[in-house]
């Protein structure tokens, strides 16, 4: 039985803020495979593409046929729980500062048997799942659950230190009016989010929806202009050592291809928001985020972007929005590579399609807003990076992954809808 | 093809720096400290000897080619062991078999580390591709949790207590307290023991060695040419080595011992009852309680009985780590895999002293090393006797 954790006592300022450390950072290039599993919450082991063997530590030859030939797959995650230990001294600074740390050796019903980590209701001798999620370092590690769901269960402290689960801690959504911002600010208050910080640019333009929002419980709507570099600053002097889970879903789209419009109105006001908005929002909170990463119960956790599927693969129709989309993407890269030094998470979430007005004419599928809050939630759960939502997004990571070139020319003549 | 015989081949003028918990001095100056002492206790000068053999984990940047000019050596025969707890049995094997053939006439066996603060965890983080990247980002600073699994497992399988361990750990600190260079000079008793603070479940404290400073040495040569220099020195009558036994094993219950003891027996001539001492490699109670069975000293799964109802101690029914071991003498690296062979040469030709076994002629030294990931992977053993 996992005890359910507390609510954090009010902060104390004059106490000394937990300096964040992480777990191992150096891999194999082998083992990578991984982390890159890991990433979207895969459970992945090398297979020999020569006789099929299962293996694990990740290798560079297969260890029964000696083949190099070697693919990470999907593999049955299960297996039975064949040896525990707790461990109570480590030399390691990030196991020390979190001891005792239960570990386990797993006998896969794949094949190999694997040393990983423990939750804490897991039983000797007892039947495993196994998942692979990313450690403090951005790492793939294994760990071992009961098989069976038990009460409590996320709030295992060593699963939570793999996840960056909104139980108790405070959400910023930077854009209180997309039209996802109450279905986000719902979900996050559902799963358990102590606060939620909206974001609202000019204020003194009214907008529908406002009242309800700030009626919610825990909801506070905040000034934040993603385009004005004071603005960002400004809250995040205010919030800025508050802000947990950081939701950049401040968005700028206008429909069209390169040569509809003969200026550079609207794909600058898209690089604004989506892109430099971003950027701003980075430089502002991504310092505090990165320094209160290892801060108690709502230590800062996690940083998601709510990315068109299309920032993979440009859509000719909406070709400087992709543009700004692709961008976006490329600076993610670069703050998740600052933000790990704090054990902090950048997830990407791609959507395809909303269902909203500047997809009106679309044909369906597209993403409702509740759709979207809850694949944030569970990538959030999961402590994943890479989120694909919707059967469009999913239907362009696959086809970007066999073959970005054919997807550049399907794409080119399919558009977004 | 059956193996030939060591005939010919002797061990001499065994060597042990006394350790140190920690070290201000570098691997060069222990491993210097040790040739010395072996070279001084046979009357040589290091131009003397022809081959020359090293094992050590904290020599970087340098190898065992470096250290023969920091030496001032010219070996015609150079050997490095990366085998940690299992260097001892294979330098020996291989000095052996090079003095035999004549590609050497006398081989000097070094083995040692130096354990400066936090060198030990440094050296971790480098020590292994899979300990890299699937023991330390588990928390696995050094073996102890690997060896809380197989010690969790051994004991649901086999039954095994804590107090079974104990005893192990207990009689070694007897010897130990006669060995006047063992670091641990405290009595333990088996209440000690069974409420020392945990370490990694089931282990506690006292299940633990202790990382230090140490080297040891010792000589091999033709055996004529020991006693053209009236050097005490014991034969080489059996050995075996095996890397990565059991490979399929789900869990470490078993060392490659349990593939090759028969030969061992063979080649010697004897069977375990005619061992006088036993030195295994003690880095944790169970992997030795794995050698008494691996070794033929009592069948598979009744090592805890065989430890309840074996005195282990110096004057007992079977003689064990008669220095203490590591677990009372402390680990000096790479020096592990060379405490019990050196402790057994000075047995053997009757020059232990303070831990003399009385009667003492044939000792089996057994090695274990490198946790490579979740098990080790080197095991071999030796058997000498005495040759006055």
């Amino acid at each position: 039985m996992t005890d359910p954790i507390s609510p954090p006592p009010k902060k104390n300022p004059q106490a000394r803020t937990r300096t964040p450390t992480l777990p191992p950072l150096t891999r194999s290039r082998a083992a990578l495979g991984l982390t890159a599993a890991a990433a979207e919450g895969r459970f992945m082991l090398q297979v020999c593409d020569g006789c099929g063997a299962v293996q694990y530590p990740p290798r560079d030859a297969c260890v029964q046929c000696l083949s190099t030939a070697l693919t990470w797959r999907d593999v049955t995650p299960a297996g039975r729980l064949i040896a525990t230990t707790r461990v109570h001294a480590s030399p390691d600074p990030y196991f020390r500062e979190r001891l005792p740390w239960r570990t386990g050796t797993v006998q896969l019903d794949a094949g190999p048997s694997v040393i990983c980590h423990l939750h804490g209701d897991c039983e000797s001798g007892a039947r495993v799942r196994l998942i692979n999620r990313l450690d403090k370092a951005g790492h793939g590690v294994i760990m071992a659950l009961p098989e069976e769901a038990t009460p409590n269960m996320a709030d295992d402290p060593q699963l939570r230190e793999m996840t960056a689960d909104p139980k108790h801690r405070r959400v910023l959504i930077t854009d209180a009016r997309a039209p996802d911002a109450p279905a986000l600010a719902k979900a996050m208050l559902e799963a358990g989010a102590s606060t939620v910080f909206l974001g609202e640019a000019e204020g003194w333009r009214p907008w529908p929806g406002r009242e309800a929002l700030a009626a919610m419980e825990g909801v506070s709507i905040l000034p934040l202009d993603v385009t004005d570099t004071s603005s960002a600053r400004e809250l995040a002097g205010e919030i800025g050592g508050k802000t947990d889970i950081l939701i950049n879903n401040a968005r700028f789209i206008r429909p069209g291809g390169m040569f509809d419009r003969g200026d550079t109105v609207f794909p600058g006001r898209e690089m604004e928001v989506n892109y430099l908005g971003l950027l701003r929002l980075a430089q502002a909170f991504g310092p505090a985020m990165r320094g209160r990463g290892a801060d108690g119960v709502n230590s800062a956790a996690a940083w998601v972007n709510i990315l068109s599927a299309h920032a993979l693969i440009n859509a000719p129709d909406h070709a400087t929005f992709c543009a700004s989309q692709a961008a976006a993407l490329s600076l993610s890269q670069a703050l998740r590579a600052e933000l790990r030094a704090g054990g902090v998470k950048v997830m990407n979430l791609y959507v395809g399609p909303t269902d909203d007005d500047w997809h009106q004419p679309l044909p369906p599928p597209k993403v409702a807003p509740a759709a979207l809050a809850r694949s944030l939630v569970a990538g959030l759960r999961d402590g994943l990076e890479e989120v694909h939502c919707g059967d469009v997004a999913r239907d362009i990571a696959e086809r970007w992954r066999r073959d970005p070139k054919v997807l550049e020319r399907e794409i080119g003549q399919e558009g977004l809808g | 093809m059956a193996r030939q015989p060591y005939d010919g081949v002797v061990l001499a003028a065994p060597h042990t720096e006394p350790y140190q918990r920690y070290s201000t001095e570098t691997a060069h100056w222990w491993l210097a400290r040790a040739l010395k002492g072996t070279l001084d206790a046979a009357g040589l000068g290091p131009r003397e000897i022809d081959g020359f053999s090293v094992a050590s984990f904290t020599l970087f940047p340098d190898t065992p080619v470096g250290l023969t000019q920091h030496l001032g050596l010219c070996p015609r025969w150079l050997d490095s062991i990366p085998m940690g707890g299992a260097s001892g049995v294979v330098a020996l094997r291989r000095a052996a078999r090079a003095v035999q053939a004549g590609d050497a006439d006398i081989v000097a066996c070094v083995a040692g580390d130096t354990n400066r603060i936090d060198s030990f965890r440094k050296l971790l983080s480098s020590f292994s591709r899979f300990a890299m990247d699937a023991a330390y980002p588990y928390g696995y600073g050094g073996p102890n949790a690997n060896f809380a699994l197989l010690t969790d497992r051994y004991m649901q399988d086999y039954g095994a207590t804590r107090s079974d361990f104990g005893r192990i750990a207990v009689a070694q600190r007897d010897n130990a307290l006669r060995n006047p260079h063992a670091l641990m000079k405290k009595p333990l008793t088996l209440e000690d023991y069974l409420t020392a603070r945990p370490i990694a479940e089931p282990l506690a404290l006292f299940d633990c060695v202790m990382p230090c400073a140490g080297s040891e040495a010792l000589l091999v040569m033709r055996e004529d040419e020991a006693l053209r220099r009236g050097l005490p020195c014991a034969r080489l009558t059996g050995s075996i080595e095996r890397h990565n036994a059991f490979a399929d094993d789900p869990i470490q219950l078993r060392g490659g011992w349990a593939m090759d003891a028969d030969e061992l027996y063979a080649m010697a001539g004897c069977a375990p009852g005619d061992i006088d001492l036993l030195q295994t490699y003690d880095d944790y109670p169970v992997i030795s309680m794995m050698q008494f069975e691996d070794l033929g000293f009592c069948d598979k799964g009744e090592g805890p009985r065989f430890a309840r109802e074996t005195d282990l101690t110096i004057t007992g029914d079977l003689p064990h780590n008669t220095s203490g071991g590591q677990l009372s003498a402390g680990q000096a690296g790479a020096g592990g895999g060379f405490i019990g062979l050196v402790e057994a040469l000075r047995q053997v030709t009757g020059r232990a002293g303070p831990t003399q076994v009385a009667g003492a002629r044939r000792a089996l030294v057994s090695g274990f090393g490198m946790i490579n990931y979740d098990r080790g992977l080197c095991s071999g053993a030796v058997i000498l006797e005495g040759a006055q």
